[in-house]
């Protein structure tokens, strides 16, 4: 079975990445969105689409599959690009455009779709290396101190996690002798019986590769820098879209590929909890406000494990509510923090300054901007009526089923610190009276430009709060991802379906085109 | 066989972890560098070791004559050095460019704050 349209979403991406201009690029970020929504459409009417790429079947050529989940990543993302895009025509300057800004934006928007829809395991490196290129680029893109140091911490700590992950896929491909995500989960559910410890091994070294990319809590070191480092538009989109497809390849792998494991399990709830923890203490203590934002990521990213963590329970009901919310919180973590930082870069824009002590007085000066971040940051802490709210009562509600109190409590208690380091940013930018020397730099005129800054942003503001009143649609959505990807069976006979099985052998004892 | 590239790869592993815990940027690279091909080695060993022809199908047949190594760890690891070989491009050039900038090779003081 051919699906057209998982080729149409990556031609297009390929397509139109040569080009420089904002207004290609944009329109480009709107097909991608059309191609997702279409392709979104596709998946939920009939079911998974799996494309054969080079007509090879599976396991031997590389496949993409398109589920529920994967195409409601590929959504947001998409959605995401967009307006980032629409951001940066207004912010990026003139150099960083010549030096071809927008194409390793979609460079990388490649890649983290093509992470996204791949059912290979070493496609998944690939398409995990296009996204790290073009997020290298895209960091060091100024060329200013700062930035290159963060610059390379970040590509060695990259390069670092990429290798730890293809030794893991050697040693799999060394167990299973196949790397196609299905197949790999029948032949390793025969191994882990005979041999548990070898393949516990392998998916340590799994865990550790991605736990780098997510930023989990002992791996998250390198993030708050390099976040920070590049300006608002970049931080914004590496905030969406590169950790979370750490995530997305944990959840993937966790739920399709590897045979459960109460051990992996286990050891992914401790480090939900510390994740979470570290990083609302680091996110409280900071005085500038991305960087706020860019640690609390750290803990954001803690709510998001803790779902995969909770596939341990016994029980199949709470494993699908666990997943469920899971998902529902990245969809929304997407949303939300993209938001708050391009708010960050606005603030930027008209005050001059990111450092609380140096702002206050928005309230005023920009009442806009003060309401659109009050509903941001009240989502993100998790308040009623806002996408946060649904996100975290999922979280909880899974860990109350699975009996895990103390994960279900710290992340409770993380949640009031959250909505305490928002206060923070809320009383010191908008509430206090402006400082002195601030008074007259708040005013400063603001021409057209302003709407291309609060437009994306204001629409982001608007998905939140729409999700947040009527979550319904994407509680079933996510509701049915996580069933399907709960569903092992059901992925493996879609990507099986075209041949009529995998071939018994693997390629070592023969193949024929 | 199978054992010396073992040790082999495991030699290769903590050289470059090693490297890597230097503080020169050049040895980062190095390090980076003995990693991917460590990794490299890591898959070419764990595909299977077997003295055997290439996969290559004669004219004619429709499948390579038996006996033949399995051609996926090859194709794995070209791809994998390809790869490393354009990060590591980048890395190196991104350290020149730090070293203009900040006139040192040693990433703690490359640090805006530091030293």
């Amino acid at each position: 079975m051919l699906s057209p349209l998982a080729t149409a979403c990556l031609c297009l991406l390929v397509a139109h990445y040569t080009r420089r201009r904002a207004a290609i690029a944009i329109a480009g970020a709107a097909g991608l969105l059309a191609a997702a929504v279409s392709l979104f459409a596709s998946v939920w009417t009939e079911g998974t689409q799996v494309l054969y790429v080079g007509g090879w079947a599976a396991p031997y050529g590389i496949t993409l599959v398109a589920d529920v989940f994967a195409v409601l990543m590929v959504l947001v993302a998409a959605m995401i690009h967009l307006v980032v895009s629409i951001y940066s025509w207004a912010t990026v300057d003139l150099r960083r455009h010549r030096y071809g800004y927008f194409t390793f934006l979609n460079v990388m928007l490649m890649g983290v779709c093509g992470a996204f829809l791949t059912g290979d395991l070493f496609n998944l490196y690939v398409w995990f290396e296009v996204m790290l290129m073009g997020s290298f680029v895209l960091l060091v893109l100024g060329s200013q101190r700062a930035q290159l140091e963060a610059g390379l911490k970040y590509v060695a700590l990259s390069l670092l996690s990429s290798a730890l992950f293809l030794a893991g896929v050697g040693i799999f491909y060394g167990i299973a002798h196949t790397l196609n995500m299905a197949h790999l989960s029948e032949r390793l559910a025969l191994a882990a019986e005979s041999d548990p410890w070898l393949v516990t091994s392998a998916s340590l070294l799994l865990l550790l590769a991605f736990g780098i990319k997510a930023a989990i809590v002992p791996l998250h070191f390198w993030l708050p820098d390099r976040y920070h480092a590049p300006p608002p538009v970049v931080n914004a989109i590496f905030a969406a879209l590169l950790t979370k497809t750490g995530v997305y390849a944990m959840v993937r792998v966790f739920t399709l590929v590897l045979p459960p494991s109460d051990y992996l399990f286990g050891l992914l709830g401790i480090m939900a909890g510390l994740t979470m923890v570290v990083g609302v203490l680091g996110a409280v203590s900071q005085m500038h406000i991305r960087r706020i934002l860019s640690v609390h990521i750290i803990s954001q990213i803690g709510y998001m494990i803790m779902g995969v963590a909770l596939l341990g329970a016994p029980d199949p009901s709470t494993r699908r509510l666990a997943v469920a919310a899971a998902i529902f919180y990245i969809v929304h973590n997407m949303l939300v923090k993209t938001n708050l930082v391009l708010l960050s870069g606005t603030i930027r824009a008209f005050a001059g300054t990111e450092h609380l002590s140096r702002l206050g007085g928005l309230i005023t000066a920009k009442p806009i901007i003060a309401a659109l971040f009050l509903v941001s940051a009240l989502s993100l802490a998790g308040l009623p009526p806002s996408s946060g709210f649904w996100a975290k009562l999922g979280i909880l509600q899974a860990g109350f089923h699975a009996e895990a109190y103390v994960l279900t409590a710290t992340a409770l208690c993380v949640g009031l610190l959250t909505l305490l380091s928002m206060i923070k940013i809320w009383s010191e930018v908008f509430w206090k009276p402006a400082p002195e020397e601030q008074a007259d730099a708040a005013h400063v005129a603001v021409s057209a430009a302003s709407v291309l800054l609060l437009g994306p942003i204001a629409l982001l503001v608007l998905l939140s709060v729409v999700i947040g009143l009527h979550p319904q649609p994407l509680l079933t959505v996510t509701d049915r991802a996580s069933a399907e990807l709960l569903d092992r069976e059901n992925y493996i006979a879609a990507v099986r379906n075209a041949n009529g099985g995998f071939h018994a052998a693997t390629l070592a004892e023969g193949v024929t085109p | 066989m199978f054992v010396i590239m073992a040790i082999l790869t495991g030699a290769i592993y903590a050289v470059a972890f090693y490297l890597m815990l230097a503080r020169t940027a050049l040895r980062l690279i190095f390090g980076l560098l003995l990693l991917a091909h460590a990794a490299n080695l890591l898959i070419f060993t764990a595909g299977g070791l077997l003295r055997a022809r290439p996969a290559i199908v004669p004219p004619g047949a429709d499948a390579p004559p038996p006996g033949y190594a399995d051609p996926i760890p090859q194709a794995l690891i070209l791809t994998a050095i390809v790869i490393s070989f354009a990060v590591l491009a980048f890395a190196a050039v991104l350290v020149r460019r730090e070293y203009d900038i900040s006139g040192t090779d040693d990433t703690e003081e490359m640090h805006p704050n530091g030293s």
